[in-house]
């Protein structure tokens, strides 16, 4: 599915060589398939029926669905249910989720690993649950036909429901499963020859159900990692260095902290992982009195070799780095750049930048770490099951394979619970007090403490001919390098000039649809901010970025050859050799965010404008056409008001349409919050901001109008969670630059940075 | 219910811990989130920043204690509309909600802005928890289950 990412399985991770099943020999599950039951299994009633690992039927006719991917907001495990349930003929009303543990039979069926994110969840799992479904409908089928004593080819299957029309004979998946004769097994080879139903068949995927999660977040039962409680449990509040990174403990004096009541011990991490460096955990009876105690304790710490580092240096360094003939690595190297530079007409030159960003999910970072016996039980909402286990048993010193991890609901990912950090401290305080802890982070820690979406800093050059046409464009993209922090060498990508492998999650989107005979594209690794600040994905990853800068400057050189800016765009657009289909499906998003906005067709007032971008997110391998055209309004103060994001998307096939807006309107209102509210700095090694006063996502009054246009036109599902984040602020940029003339290239952008460029 | 802790310890974390009523969040501890969000006396306040000490003896209710099977006007607008995501702060954006409508049956829009904006959502379900609220006022107005055809989103 996409080439940057092979399978990634246990042997090939640093940290996760073992298996870690735990307890049971599962060999063989080829796609997460095991046999069904053999006969007397089945016969053992009142038993589950279990077609596949994916799911069980009870007794009652209730079918659990088994979601291997986090569910953080994006309704994945319901969607996975809506799979099912489509070939497997269930009533949605019979459909319950459940979270997987880290149990390898649970890796995504591509991916080979259980991670969330990339927006590949639908697409990279809607095959192995429809297969799933159908298995599991044929197995029923069967039964039904033995206890009915019809051929199964007589058979309707609807709403649970099995129904021989001929004698109006009927059995409900219930009472198959009770009977035990759905006794079917399928080989790997037998599941991947089901024919599967044709999108006029569907009577479930396309229809927006109630979502199975929803009633639980709006009575307070859904649990959170947070709301984990065991039996004889403390908690422990962590105490952060000053420096993100790099800082080391010098010594503790815990003799206030001992007066805190309930108190039980300090607990200095010894973390092997390297995840983090630093780290205190007061423990306690109490999480209030965890904090005090927290707050109690004098450390004192050596900060490193990252002290000194701040966002200004980041950024010099970043510049120093892109100078440099021999920086980094081809991730696009099309043509000859440099030639076509040497002969062309024009030459416009940008550069753009992205400061820190911090995820801050409003549920803190937390984990629970309870040892009984030989195991290691972990409950905690994570994003990458297969990695965190490892992390997990490495801050243990056990095997991994003696890591359970228990899935909770998460209060929010945007792939900040891709990382295992604070599973850290609730082990090692667990191993050092012998009790179950629970550890959550203050705000403070989980704002300092963010794997934060890297500052970046990109120059673009474009060269035109004498027709106006893009002949040539570079572009280099310096970052600290999120991805390639894991360890994990399935996870980058080879460079194009064979200069070993790169991050290509730096870089996704820079290898756009446009036509453009000579291009280059150089991922550079910031090494210094990789160090000081070490970098996470952030909702969006790379083309949260690299849009910035490509939607940006092919903005620019419309302008600067006369242009309309979505006309250019569309003539960038024709298709042209490996950009054919894809090229082709986002132009027509373009024109229909163009036509929903009324961009070009509508007079405006002085002082507002609107602006185009589409972008090809995530990568080129798993896009969603996505284009947005935002409306602004810009004071002769720089101040910029958002009117309007009109925002279209091609998701070839949609599973659950309102799924799909919801995510849409909440990716773009990360963009807006991302291009005009989010700003996080570095000082003196540490981040600045500790809480939502000083760093202020999106509220309420700050809304726009937003309108949304899905395309389905049948092509397969792509993901809905990112895309639409990384179209919003190139649009921003552009129709600030057609109200007002001043051309921003920072993100956030300020009215300062506006009204200044407005003067020149 | 009752518990025993130190005048000095948040509400928060004594539903929380010591009733072990977890539907009230914590978010930020310092008041500028609203996942905490309760009702004192049907006030609501952000329970991080109110000390055990000062509601002694007080009414409090939690998103637990809103209705009595879930069903409270708000509660149905917001499986009706959809609202959560994650759903981590919504615990807290019904309980503000709700100390809106008791004394405002009618709000307008700027009127659920100003009420709300002190509430958090990372996942961005603003628009969609202002048609609940708007739901919502107009079914307690109503006093009667109307429609539950869902408005364009």
């Amino acid at each position: 599915m996409n080439r940057h990412v092979k399978n990634v399985t246990p042997e090939t991770t640093d940290l996760s060589r073992r298996s870690f099943l735990v307890g049971s020999a599962a060999a063989g599950l080829v796609l997460g398939y095991a046999g069904l039951p053999g006969i007397g299994e089945a016969l053992a009633a009142p038993s589950n029926f279990e077609p596949s690992v994916w799911y069980a039927i009870a007794p009652d006719g209730l079918v659990t669905v088994t979601c291997g991917k986090a569910d953080m907001g994006q309704h994945i495990a319901s969607t996975m249910a809506q799979i099912v349930a489509e070939e497997l003929g269930a009533k949605w009303s019979d459909m319950r989720v459940n979270l997987a543990s880290n149990d390898p039979k649970f890796n995504d069926p591509v991916l080979g690993a259980q991670i969330t994110g990339g927006s590949w969840s639908t697409m990279m799992n809607f095959e192995a649950m429809s297969r799933a479904g159908a298995a599991g409908r044929m197995a029923l089928t069967e039964g039904a036909a033995a206890a009915m004593g019809v051929p199964a080819a007589e058979l309707v299957v609807r709403d649970s429901m099995i129904v021989h029309p001929k004698s109006k004979k009927q059995m409900s998946f219930a009472d198959i499963v009770k009977s035990g004769k759905a006794t079917k097994t399928f080989t790997p080879d037998e599941l991947k020859a089901i024919k599967l139903k044709t999108p006029d068949q569907y009577t479930m995927i396309g229809v927006s159900v109630p979502q199975l999660d929803i009633p639980s977040k709006t009575n307070g039962t859904a649990k959170y990692g947070i709301d984990v409680m065991l039996p004889g449990m403390a908690y422990g509040a962590v105490v952060t260095p000053p420096v993100r990174f790099g800082a080391t403990v010098k010594s503790v004096d815990d003799s206030a902290a001992k007066k805190v009541p309930g108190f039980i011990k300090a607990v200095t991490l010894d973390d092997k992982t390297g995840t983090t460096s630093g780290w205190v955990v007061a423990v306690a009876g109490t999480y209030a009195n965890a904090k005090k105690a927290a707050q109690a304790l004098k450390i004192a710490y050596d900060g490193g070799p990252n002290a000194k580092v701040s966002s200004e240096s980041l950024l010099e360094e970043a510049k120093r780095l892109q100078k440099l003939e021999d920086s980094g690595q081809f991730f696009v190297k099309d043509g000859d750049p440099a030639a076509a530079f040497g002969s062309a007409a024009r030459v416009v030159e940008a550069e753009y930048t992205t400061s820190i960003n911090i995820h801050a999910p409003l549920e803190p970072m937390n984990a629970t770490a309870e040892f009984k016996g030989d195991i290691l039980h972990i409950y905690s909402g994570n994003q990458f099951a297969t990695r965190s286990g490892a992390i997990a048993a490495g801050a243990a010193g056990i095997d991994p394979k003696f890591v359970v991890m228990h899935q909770m609901w998460l209060g929010g990912g945007f792939g900040r619970r891709l990382d295992a950090d604070m599973m850290i401290p609730a082990v090692q305080a667990a191993k050092a007090i012998g009790k179950p802890v629970k550890v959550i982070y203050t705000r403070e820690n989980d704002m300092t403490m963010d794997f934060s979406r890297p500052l970046t800093y990109q120059k673009v050059k474009a060269g035109v001919d004498g027709d106006g046409k893009l002949v040539a464009l570079s572009h280099d993209v310096v970052s600290a390098w999120p991805t390639q922090r894991w360890g994990i060498p399935d996870f980058l990508t080879p460079s194009v000039d064979k200069k070993g492998p790169l991050d290509s999650f730096t870089v996704n989107g820079a290898d756009f649809f446009y036509t453009v005979p000579n291009h280059y594209v150089r991922a550079i690794k910031n090494e210094m901010a990789h160090n000081a600040t070490p970098s996470g994905q952030l909702r969006s990853v790379a083309p949260g970025w690299t849009f910035w800068a490509v939607e940006s400057m092919i903005d620019e050189i419309a302008a600067a050859t006369g242009k309309d800016p979505a006309q250019f765009r569309i003539s960038l657009l024709d298709g042209a050799g490996k950009n054919d289909g894809g090229a082709q499906r986002l132009r027509n998003t373009l024109l229909a965010a163009m036509g929903l906005s009324g961009y070009g067709s509508r007079q405006l007032p002085k002082g507002e404008g609107m602006g185009v971008a589409c972008v090809s997110s995530q990568e080129r391998a798993t896009a969603s056409w996505t284009a947005c055209v935002a409306h602004v309004a810009v004071a002769p103060s720089g101040e910029v008001t958002v009117k309007k994001l009109t925002v279209a998307t091609d998701v070839g096939t949609q599973v659950h349409p309102d799924n799909i807006r919801a995510q849409v309107e909440g990716a773009a209102l990360w963009g807006l919050s991302l291009a005009m509210y989010e700003k996080a700095t570095l000082k003196d090694g540490g981040i600045e901001q500790t809480n939502f006063d000083s760093y202020t996502p999106l509220r309420m009054s700050q809304m726009p109008e937003v309108a949304i246009a899905v395309i389905a036109n049948g092509e397969k599902a792509t993901g809905v969670g990112e895309p639409a984040v990384t179209v919003v602020a190139p649009a921003i940029g552009n129709a600030i630059f057609k109200a007002s003339g001043a051309r921003v290239r920072a993100l956030p952008i300020t009215a300062e940075a506006v009204k200044a460029s407005m003067k020149a | 219910m009752s518990v025993d802790a130190a005048n000095d310890s948040p509400l928060l974390w004594a539903i929380r811990e010591q009733l072990q009523m977890t539907g009230t969040k914590f978010g930020c501890g310092a008041g500028l989130c609203g996942a905490c969000t309760v009702h004192v006396n049907g006030e609501a306040v952000r329970s991080c920043q109110t000390m055990v000490g000062d509601v002694a003896g007080k009414k409090i209710t939690t998103i637990e204690g809103l209705s009595a099977k879930g069903d409270h006007p708000l509660q149905k607008a917001w499986v009706a509309e959809q609202v959560p995501q994650c759903g981590y702060c919504q615990s807290g954006q019904i309980m503000q909600a709700a100390s809106l409508l008791s004394k405002n049956p009618n709000p307008s829009k700027e009127e659920v802005v100003a009420h709300m904006d002190g509430n958090l959502c990372r996942c961005m379900t603003y628009s969609r928890i202002q048609k609940a609220i708007m739901r919502a006022a107009s079914e307690m107005r109503t006093a009667s289950a109307t429609s539950n055809e869902r408005r364009p989103t």
